[in-house]
């Protein structure tokens, strides 16, 4: 039985190095900006109560940035490994499936209907709104039998997103709101408040909690749904906890950042290659790199073209569409 | 009486029934086959019967109980599905996949205890797939890969066994190693084993009791002596068999066999 603890303990290993390469991108990320900043500067701002111009940028600019980056980065990449064990797809991720998509018009419908909306309420439409956007993609897949292969699934999910954004970008018009929408939704943690993270990120952690609860189920049922009943898992119950789970964390993120495609597909999928298909393993690891990736993504979008800024989901999509058509490629096994 | 039996089972989507009141009893501590043409809805049977799918109307019993309302973590001790082809687990070890045969009897977060993993080894040793238990599961050969999963039910120490066509895939020789391992199963543990099969002769030699269907119905059910008989074939397959005795195990087999033309 001993190598049936390696695991576990390599895990641990793994953990760790993870954590501090995310400190690492996280100190990084907090000494770079348009702004001149030493580490001191940094380190009082974090850890101090004291002020100045530049420790109050940091504080108050920087830092919940970064923070924006930490959790959407996070709650995206769970949110992709979820789905991906869930529907076994390896393709799977919020941005593909018309997830984001589906907030994105959410978000937009409620600009242009109540523009006085609270953060709150915006969250709630994009919760809404990923929810439909998911249901019109498997809807479309469950039209047609044998409709749930990954690759027809993506492109009912292309279609679908098409559609949304159009609507999106229609109520935009119609109501003469394209430059706030386009605002949220441009992909970007530039402009995040404490406040917005104050309503966002307890969503995100509970998500994210919930999600680790049910990582071992989760396993289960990622070898086959017959597999999973068979070993007595209730799999409507299980499917319908998890679907809320990516609906929360998909439309956190959406709400706090926009659009955001990619993430959820790569991140587990590098994710796998280290710690194997078991998802108390592939959560929490997703979580911290999918959180270090985009503090990375971030950083590089704020140092390649300054002092201009290049919008993180740009770079996002930059990286993640080699990776896309890698998996592509493999079928699916690729680093897995 | 049988632990195990369904009544009036009807099983289908909308209008089209595939199974169509069938009232089977699967008898206890032996080998019961399926056998039918494609598409007889032998599988969906099984799906039924072990509560992968819903029936449209009827019940299936298990010790009393009408599955449909029993806990399903419950049944999961006292029945074990290997399906038909399993996806292959990538990435995971022999041991590892065995191990979540003890799904059933965890909970919260899921953590071994010292008689999960005796019956994970005890599992892995009477599918002699203990050797493999650290090797990745995609690294084996279909008829090792059908071995452990069938470990993985072993795990799962449940009175029933059910198997989809598990020797599908695979070559002779592994054929008749998966069938005595389920052989073993049965004689020397007392497991009740119920598979579907494709190869009639396979059937006649190791169950104890077949199912033969047509369309959803059954047109015989009884020992190989009672199934594997002319009319039974020429009604089940539309062949024309010529039946002999198998000189090893004096059971029946169709010795060859032609298409009935016409009609």
């Amino acid at each position: 039985m001993t190598k049936a603890h390696q695991r576990p303990t390599r895990f641990v290993y793994q953990l760790i190095a993870a954590v501090l390469m995310f400190l690492a991108m996280f100190a990084v990320a907090m000494l770079i900006g348009a702004a001149e900043t030493t580490a001191k500067d940094v380190w009082l701002a974090l850890t101090s109560r004291a002020s100045g111009d530049k420790i109050t940028l940091i504080r108050e600019i920087r830092l919940p940035r970064e923070i924006a980056a930490i959790f959407v980065g996070a709650a995206l990449a769970i949110a992709g490994a979820i789905m991906q064990g869930m529907t076994r797809n390896p393709l799977a991720d919020p941005g593909l499936l018309g997830l984001t998509a589906g907030a994105n018009a959410a978000l937009a419908l409620t600009l242009a209907l109540i523009p006085a909306a609270d953060y709150y309420s915006i969250m709630l439409a994009c919760f809404a709104g990923a929810a439909v956007g998911a249901f019109m993609v498997f809807g479309i897949g469950a039209m047609k039998k044998g409709g749930f292969s990954p690759l027809r699934i993506v492109l009912a999910g292309v279609a679908v997103s098409t559609l949304l954004y159009a609507i999106a970008e229609g109520i935009g018009l119609a109501f003469k709101i394209s430059k706030d929408v386009s605002m949220w939704t441009a992909g970007g943690m530039i402009g995040t408040t404490w406040a917005q993270l104050q309503v966002v990120i307890p969503v995100i952690v509970i998500g994210t909690l919930i999600a680790l609860f049910f990582a071992r189920q989760l396993t289960i049922l990622s070898l086959s749904e017959e597999v999973a009943v068979g070993l007595g898992q209730k799999t409507t119950q299980i499917k319908i906890i998890l679907f809320i789970v990516i609906i929360l964390l998909t439309g956190a993120s959406v709400a706090l950042v926009g659009n955001m495609t990619f993430i959820g597909l790569m991140i587990p999928h590098m994710v796998r290659a280290l710690v194997g298909t078991d998802y108390r393993f592939i959560l929490p690891m997703s979580a911290i790199v999918g959180a270090s990736f985009m503090l990375f993504a971030d950083t590089l979008g704020r140092i390649i073209n300054a002092p201009y800024e290049t919008p993180v989901s740009a770079i996002v999509t930059m990286l993640g569409l080699p990776f896309f058509l890698l998996i592509v490629r493999k079928g699916g096994k690729a680093f897995s | 009486m049988a632990r195990l039996y369904t009544n009036d089972l009807s099983i289908g989507y909308g209008e089209q029934l595939i199974v169509k009141e069938l009232s089977i009893k699967i008898p206890d501590k032996k080998i019961t086959t399926i056998i039918g043409s494609n598409g007889c809805g032998k599988s969906t049977l099984l799906k039924a019967i072990t509560r992968i799918i819903a029936p449209q109307s009827g019940t299936v019993i298990l010790d009393g109980e009408n599955i449909s309302k029993e806990n399903t973590k419950l049944l999961a001790k006292k029945m074990a599905i290997l399906p038909q082809t399993p996806e292959s687990a990538s990435g995971l070890t022999v041991g590892e996949l065995v191990s979540y045969g003890r799904f059933p009897y965890q909970n919260g977060f899921g953590r071994l205890t010292k008689r999960d993993y005796e019956a994970i080894d005890w599992a892995l040793e009477v599918t002699g797939t203990i050797d493999y238990k650290y090797r990745p599961v995609d690294a084996l050969s279909g008829g090792q890969r059908q071995r452990v999963w069938i470990a993985m039910a072993v795990a799962q120490e449940t009175d029933i066994i059910f198997l989809d066509e598990p020797t599908t895939y695979l070559d002779m020789a592994h054929q008749l190693e998966v069938l005595e391992l389920l052989q073993r199963l049965n004689t020397e543990q007392g497991r009740t084993v119920v598979m579907v099969l494709h190869d009639l002769n396979q059937a006649a030699r190791f169950a104890d009791y077949i199912i033969a269907l047509k369309d959803g119905e059954i047109v015989k059910a009884g020992n190989c002596e009672e199934v594997i008989h002319y009319d039974v074939l020429k009604k089940v397959f539309h062949i024309d068999a010529e039946i002999g005795r198998d000189p090893r195990t004096n059971k029946p087999m169709c010795v060859t066999y032609n298409l009935i033309k016409g009609e």
